[in-house]
């Protein structure tokens, strides 16, 4: 058990010397005493239904007064068994899946699935349809780090945050129904392209959102960033060093936080991710207030990525020219031999991935979010397996917490950025 | 319902057009056809290496033997020329029938960046494996994940018990490719055996803190044993065999 020390004062009203400090100074005692043998230990209950669990996690909490000596995650209750249940659909079907995983960031998981697909069939996808789905999972980065910020607000005591992010969340919210007819199951992706080109004004109205969630930006940041309030909650609170970070499995934002540079965007990069200029924010302290800082630089990052995808956003088809795995129009399946033929047997049969694995990363919006899909020639998956960033990060939350004071749970939980619907699968 | 469909039955019928040669697959210029972690790898375990594969068109993989993979996953770990030092995921791939499952290891390198596939075939009647959490710390909730759906024992694993399926669990596991899908009991027994569960025998007398008096708490979250005697097929799955699906 970690000694903490108190600081007091003796007087509410000092009297101040001539440098304008308490001429007493300050009573610190160093450490606490010894815990004598009849102290107790409590063993306290946090979730399943708990506002600040942030879903359906239950942590089970021994304290010693205030300080929590043990927590124990108890994950499961979410669990749908999304791995089996794939393993009974096809490729496209599956997308339906992914984005009642991370339903915080549902792009990112439909992208993230099609395009292990695409690479164990070893499809090229068209210019559009690559910045497209670039503009799409950094849009949802920037809407899951909204959620977040208004969920760690809550948790540190703001409620006006909550307020200005989930506003601009609703924007995203409204692109996402303009372009895919759902606000959160967007299964907005299939093999080989997109569900259907982007409507009409759509890239306009990702502009609009771009510049305007900077302004929500500015305005949280200068309610939070220097609040002392803020700042006493988080800083030092749940450090973790790079080492150890690595050695845990952290990935993504919580990872950077603690100073290491790894990003798969820049590491693996993928759809052209090089050519994009922005940055990699890291910090250096790994505790909560640098996961913040981290993950608000990221969305500035994003927006500046949006802009460029925007800019160089092509014309031309958003489907590859592949009758094995992009459907025919309905004209040409009604008046062409061929065309019917193709339309019947990926309708009846599905698509059919060559056999092998393929395990594809990409940066999601929680961490590394890899795909594996294992196929043995069939149009089903025989594996297919989701690499879950916020479980990795969630299982570090004992480790970060134990030595803490019960409050200082919350913020870490917080701060890990965790959705249960992709943990428990 | 069908939904027994075993895999064998993905051996539709073949229509014209419908192959894909994997050798096509997204190879772009450059790209290497060497992985700089095999021959080394063959040169200093030797044997222990069974094959290497690509797949994918630039996926490597090391298929190495289930009693060396520690010392293996370890020098790749810690050799600074190797530098593994970040544990993507570790999971397993069932490919039914007698065939071994396979316990894969995604593992990373951030200095190099560099990605290897470490796969370990287990026959389906030993499917044990020694533990990397002493190597990677994030190998614990992912080897208890495997555990739990696909019954593979990690030797000295510090905590080895069900994750995501209640502790009680007693239909096996659920990612084997024997599992059905609607699970093994029908929903009569799975609500006459909800129906006879007994509160107390999950709980167990645990002392928190010096100088206390015993408690009852829950058992399986404290790493415990029961007051009374486990189900033995919590375990194993092999209760499982009384009731037919």
């Amino acid at each position: 058990m970690t000694k903490r020390t108190v600081e007091y004062q003796v007087s509410r009203t000092p009297e101040l010397g001539t440098d304008f400090k308490p001429a007493q100074g300050l009573m610190t005692p160093t450490e606490l005493e010894e815990p004598s043998l009849l102290s107790e230990n409590m063993l306290i209950n946090v979730g399943p239904q708990h506002p600040a669990t942030h879903g359906v996690l239950r942590l089970i909490l021994e304290l010693d007064g205030e300080t929590v000596v043990r927590c124990e995650p108890n994950i499961g209750y979410l669990h749908s068994s999304f791995e089996k249940l794939a393993e009974y659909r096809t490729y496209n079907q599956i997308v339906t899946l992914t984005d009642r995983m991370d339903y915080l960031a549902p792009l990112i998981y439909n992208c993230a699935h099609v395009m292990a697909v695409e690479k164990l069939m070893g499809i090229e996808v068209t210019e559009r349809c690559k910045v497209l789905r670039v503009i799409m999972m950094e849009l949802d980065r920037i809407f899951s780090h909204l959620l977040w910020l208004g969920t760690w607000a809550i948790d540190v005591g703001a409620f006006t945050p909550f307020l200005y992010s989930f506003q601009e969340r609703e924007k995203v919210y409204s692109l996402h129904e303009s372009f895919t007819g759902a606000r959160i199951t967007t299964s907005a992706t299939r093999v080989g392209g997109l569900m259907a080109d982007v409507p009409e004004g759509w890239p306009e109205g990702v502009r609009e959102f771009a510049h305007g969630v900077v302004k929500t930006l500015d305005e949280v940041e200068y309610l939070l960033s220097t609040n002392s309030i803020h700042l006493g909650r988080t800083q030092g609170v749940g450090a973790i060093s790079g080492e150890d970070a690595i050695n845990y499995g952290f990935s993504g934002p919580n990872l950077r936080a603690s100073g290491v540079p790894y990003d798969v965007r820049k590491d693996r990069p993928y759809y052209d991710y090089e050519t994009y200029d922005f940055e990699v924010p890291i910090g250096e302290h790994g505790d909560c207030y640098d996961r913040y800082m981290v993950r608000m630089e990221e969305m500035r990052q994003s927006v500046r990525i949006l802009h460029q995808a925007l800019d160089r956003l092509p014309d031309g088809p958003v489907d590859v020219d592949d009758p094995r795995v992009v459907l025919p129009t309905k004209t040409d399946a009604m008046n062409d031999m061929e065309s019917m033929i193709h339309h019947f047997k990926q309708i009846m049969d599905g698509i059919k991935a060559p056999p092998g694995e393929c395990y594809f990363p990409v940066e999601g919006s929680k961490g590394e979010l890899g795909m594996y899909v294992v196929s043995d020639g069939g149009p089903k998956p025989i594996r297919w397996r989701v690499r879950p960033p916020s479980f990795v990060n969630l299982s570090v939350i004992p480790k970060l917490v134990e030595g803490e004071l019960l409050a200082d749970v919350i913020m870490v939980n917080a701060s890990l950025d965790i959705v249960l619907g992709e943990i428990d699968r | 319902m069908t939904d027994e469909s075993q895999p064998s039955a993905f051996e539709g019928i073949e229509g014209e057009g419908t192959e894909i040669d994997a050798s096509s697959a997204r190879m772009p210029e450059g790209i290497e056809k060497t992985h700089p972690s095999i021959d080394p790898l063959g040169a200093r375990f030797g044997d222990a290496i069974l094959r290497h594969e690509v797949s994918a068109g630039d996926e490597h993989i090391v298929y190495v033997e289930a009693e060396r993979s520690l010392e293996i996953l370890e020098w790749l770990k810690d050799d600074p020329d190797q530098s593994f030092n970040y544990l993507s995921d570790v999971t397993a791939v069932d490919y039914g029938g007698d065939r071994p499952i396979q316990v894969v290891y995604q593992l990373y390198s951030i200095p190099f960046r560099r990605a290897l596939r470490i796969k370990v075939e287990l026959p389906v009647e030993a499917l044990e494996i020694d533990s990397v959490v002493s190597l990677w710390q994030s190998a614990n909730w992912l080897e208890r994940e495997v555990y739990d759906l696909f019954g593979v024992r990690f030797r000295n694993h510090p905590d080895l018990r069900r994750i995501l399926m209640p502790p009680n669990y007693a239909e096996g596991h659920p990612l084997r490719k024997d599992f059905p899908l609607r699970g093994r009991f029908s929903r009569a027994e799975q609500t006459r055996r909800a129906l006879e569960m007994d509160a107390d025998d999950y709980y167990v007398e645990a002392q928190l803190g010096p100088g206390r008096e015993p408690q009852l708490v829950p058992w399986q979250e404290l790493g415990g044993e029961p007051v009374k005697k486990r189900e033995p097929d919590a375990e194993s799955g092999d209760g499982t065999k009384e009731e037919g699906p």
